[in-house]
């Protein structure tokens, strides 16, 4: 049995009703996991792009491309290795902060991660920081002793690296 | 124009002549253009039967069958029919009602989400939100349905859009940039290929519904003439090869021929032409032709390296990749005539001391004797269509096939019901041969129904019910591997089936004794008219079979052989302890 691994799979879909069941389906029914998935339009029109991350062996991710590529309405599919690929998350984090001293402090965390502060009310704080997964469980953490009230992260996205399609 | 007379419309500019449906509700407004449209519709009495009688029609024909059903129950009817057709990559049109656009997802009358419901079990389905996106839908849906790997599409259709008005135009486009079926094999992987045929000894071809599908059964007899290699098919592949010919092996699998099964697992090059390695063709994986270097050829990449590995790929059209392969095996042949002889001639006196016993004198009648005498009453181009279970696997065991589209079964999902109503659309689809369905009690029952509509429409196949008065499969592995403790499988008072189909106007005959089957079934043949011949037969009688699990080397069950020739038979020993002894 080959080793299980993460795999970064893009897919270019039609951007049609219905696509998103097709493709998580297709997971559902043959046993193969999703991790995440993210989902935007892309540089061509009627097109949307779809970051899959899944675990598998090496037989498990050839699967998955190929009864990828028999669905009708996915145009081409990639595997990204880590390599080759540039891998970022969107994340929003919403803490409890009132005091002062917190607020600065959750402020320059921020700032240390390259985050902003995008939203401020009297009891809340809201940052919102981009990077690579961990950068952003990295910041979590720190943050954790604050006091989060919510977090809302996108999952990764990715693209391959220079020339590579 | 309106949508329903583009619906029509679109189905005759892609020769469509005949569907097979099931008016509701929401199908009015298809209905009432049919009503003056020279399409010609059968009405069938369960939607499950039209899918069935449209794949049928397809298997037979190699033309997309249609069905149509309505919203709802009408739709979620059609549903087996789909999957039936989806797993044997038959390619079918299913169009379905559905509620008015207004309507959708409100829980209306008879709605259900026939999109969602139908999407694992098609190639590709639509919806139609608009009447003007009909024409290019169903342009695209024959397209996808018979082209690649074939198999089913549904379309669902609300019902104001079957009403709504739009502008016809002639000159649509059909727009699938992410559809891009393989038909050319690498010529890199053919020469691999070529090679490794050369090379080997003990070559042996497995032919699978794929050959049948790309009508390339020429091109299988050519390619195993050139190498003298034994062919040996799946279920699905039964009717690609001749199987009177002295290199047929027969069925492969769980309840294949026991020479097939032991000759795979003895050759050192397995060619396997179209054809998903089912786990009822393969046994126990792991040991599947464990010596053996294996081509695979298949239309479908993703079949490639699904169940079994293998060592050299070929996608593509079985027809266009096997003229090749010929072609570049007699070029690197010349000179070389090989050493496969000595194969061919171990396989013919292996052969000769297994063929199964097929003659008995008992009563109740064996079912070997009455597929023996179905096969002496019907010429080699007459369609016989299965139901599922023991009737099928002795008709897939016994009965002799010859030519590509004649023997119609439901292989993959294993659909009791299938048979007499995909023998329905085979007669409709080739009035000029005969077609046979041979069912057993239990199946037949679920779709008896249909009994109507072949009167109704004069269709006139003959369904020949085994009765043994058991769901005979099911109570084999009873017997076999459950104590024979027979929970439920015992049918009892099973109706008297000469009078069910005299009730819906249907010829009706009974046969007990050996000799019977070929007399009646001739002269219903004769007659012109739809028929019923329930046959009854011995319910003791089990098919040799390998366990599920087990390498298929391990046939348990008695295999009568007609001709005994003890001592000589090079038959190992299975290489594993039997569990289930």
């Amino acid at each position: 049995m080959d080793e299980q691994r993460s795999h970064v799979i893009s897919a270019l879909v039609l951007n049609k009703p219905g696509v998103l069941q097709r493709v998580a389906g297709l997971f559902t029914r043959r046993g193969f996991n999703i991790d995440n998935i993210t989902v935007g339009t892309s540089e061509q029109e009627n097109m949307a792009r779809m970051t899959i991350i899944s675990r598998g062996d090496e037989k498990v991710l050839e699967q998955i491309i190929k009864q990828l590529n028999k669905l009708i309405d996915v145009v081409k599919v990639r595997d990204l290795t880590p390599e080759n690929t540039v891998k970022r998350e969107l994340c929003l984090i919403k803490i409890h902060a009132t005091s002062e001293k917190k607020r600065s402090e959750v402020i320059q965390y921020a700032n240390i991660f390259r985050g902003r502060i995008i939203d401020v009310s009297p009891e809340t704080l809201t940052v919102e920081i981009t990077g690579a997964p961990d950068k952003i469980e990295a910041l979590i953490d720190l943050l954790r002793i604050f006091g989060i009230k919510q977090i809302a992260r996108t999952g990764p996205t990715a693209i391959s690296r220079g020339t590579l399609d | 124009m309106k949508g329903s007379e583009a619906i029509i419309k679109s189905l005759k500019d892609q020769g469509v002549d005949i569907v097979f449906g099931y008016p509701g509700g929401v199908l009015l407004p298809l209905y009432d253009v049919l009503y003056d449209s020279d399409l010609k519709h059968i009405l069938v009495r369960h939607e499950q039967c039209a899918a069935h009688a449209a794949d049928g029609y397809a298997r037979a024909s190699g033309k997309v069958g249609v069905c149509i059903g309505t919203s709802g129950p009408g739709a979620t009817n059609l549903v087996t029919g789909i999957a039936t057709a989806h797993m044997d990559s038959s390619p079918i049109l299913a169009i379905a009602g559905q509620v008015g656009t207004a309507l959708i997802g409100r829980d209306a009358f008879q709605e259900v989400d026939t999109l969602g419901l139908t999407m694992p079990i098609t190639k590709h389905n639509f919806q139609a939100m608009q009447a003007d996106e009909i024409p290019g839908m169903i342009k695209s849906a024959f397209y996808i349905a018979s082209t690649g790997r074939q198999g089913p599409v549904a379309i669902d259709l609300p019902k104001d859009v079957q009403e709504q008005e739009f502008e016809y135009k002639a000159d649509f486009q059909i727009d699938l940039p992410g559809y891009k079926p393989t038909r050319k094999g690498h010529p890199g992987q053919i020469k691999k290929a070529s090679n490794l045929i050369l090379k080997s000894k003990k070559p042996v071809i497995l032919a699978g519904g794929g050959v049948i599908l790309s009508e390339s059964s020429y091109e299988l007899l050519e390619l195993s003439k050139l190498i003298k290699a034994p062919v040996t098919t799946t279920l699905m592949g039964k009717g690609s090869f001749p199987e009177d010919d002295p290199l047929s092996l027969g069925m492969l699998g769980m309840h294949g021929r026991k020479v097939a099964n032991l000759v795979v697992d003895e050759c050192d090059c397995l060619i396997v032409i179209g054809c998903r390695f089912s786990d009822r063709t393969t046994g126990k994986v792991d040991e599947f032709a464990p010596n053996a270097k294996i081509i695979h050829i298949d239309v479908d990449p993703a079949e490639i390296g699904k169940n079994v590995d293998i060592d050299i790929p070929i996608v593509g059209d079985a027809k266009i990749v096997l003229t090749s392969l010929i072609k570049t095996i007699g070029k690197l042949k010349e000179g070389n005539p090989g050493s496969t002889k000595e194969w061919a001639d171990y396989i013919s006196d292996f052969k000769i001391n297994c063929i199964p016993r097929i003659s008995f004198d008992d009563v109740p009648l064996k079912p070997q004797q009455v597929i023996k005498e179905i096969r002496d009453s019907i010429d080699y181009d007459a369609i016989v269509t299965t139901d599922v279970g023991q009737n099928q696997m002795w008709m897939a065991h016994y009965f002799t096939s010859k030519i590509p589209r004649t023997f119609l079964s439901s292989g993959g999902l294993g659909t009791m019901g299938f048979g007499f109503p995909a023998a329905m659309g085979a007669k409709v689809a080739l009035p000029e041969n005969d077609v046979v369905a041979v069912c057993g009690d239990g199946g037949f029952l679920m779709v008896c129904q249909d009994l109507a509509t072949i009167r109704e429409y004069d269709i006139p196949v003959v369904v020949c019910v085994l009765n043994n008065r058991y769901l005979g499969m099911v109570a084999q592995w009873q017997k076999l591997f459950y104590d024979e403790r027979m929970s439920h499988t015992h049918l009892g008072e099973v109706p008297d089936f000469v009078k069910l189909a005299e009730a819906f106007g249907v010829r009706g005959e009974r046969v007990e004794k050996p000799g019977e089957m070929k007399e009646t079934l001739q002269s219903a043949l004769k007659s012109g008219e739809p028929t019923l011949i329930d046959v009854i037969i011995d319910p003791d009688e089990i098919l040799p079979m390998v366990p599920p699990g087990c390498g298929i080397t391990e046939i348990v069950g008695e295999y009568k052989v007609e001709r005994e020739v003890p001592g000589e038979i090079p038959y190992r020993t299975p290489h594993k302890e039997k569990e289930w002894e």
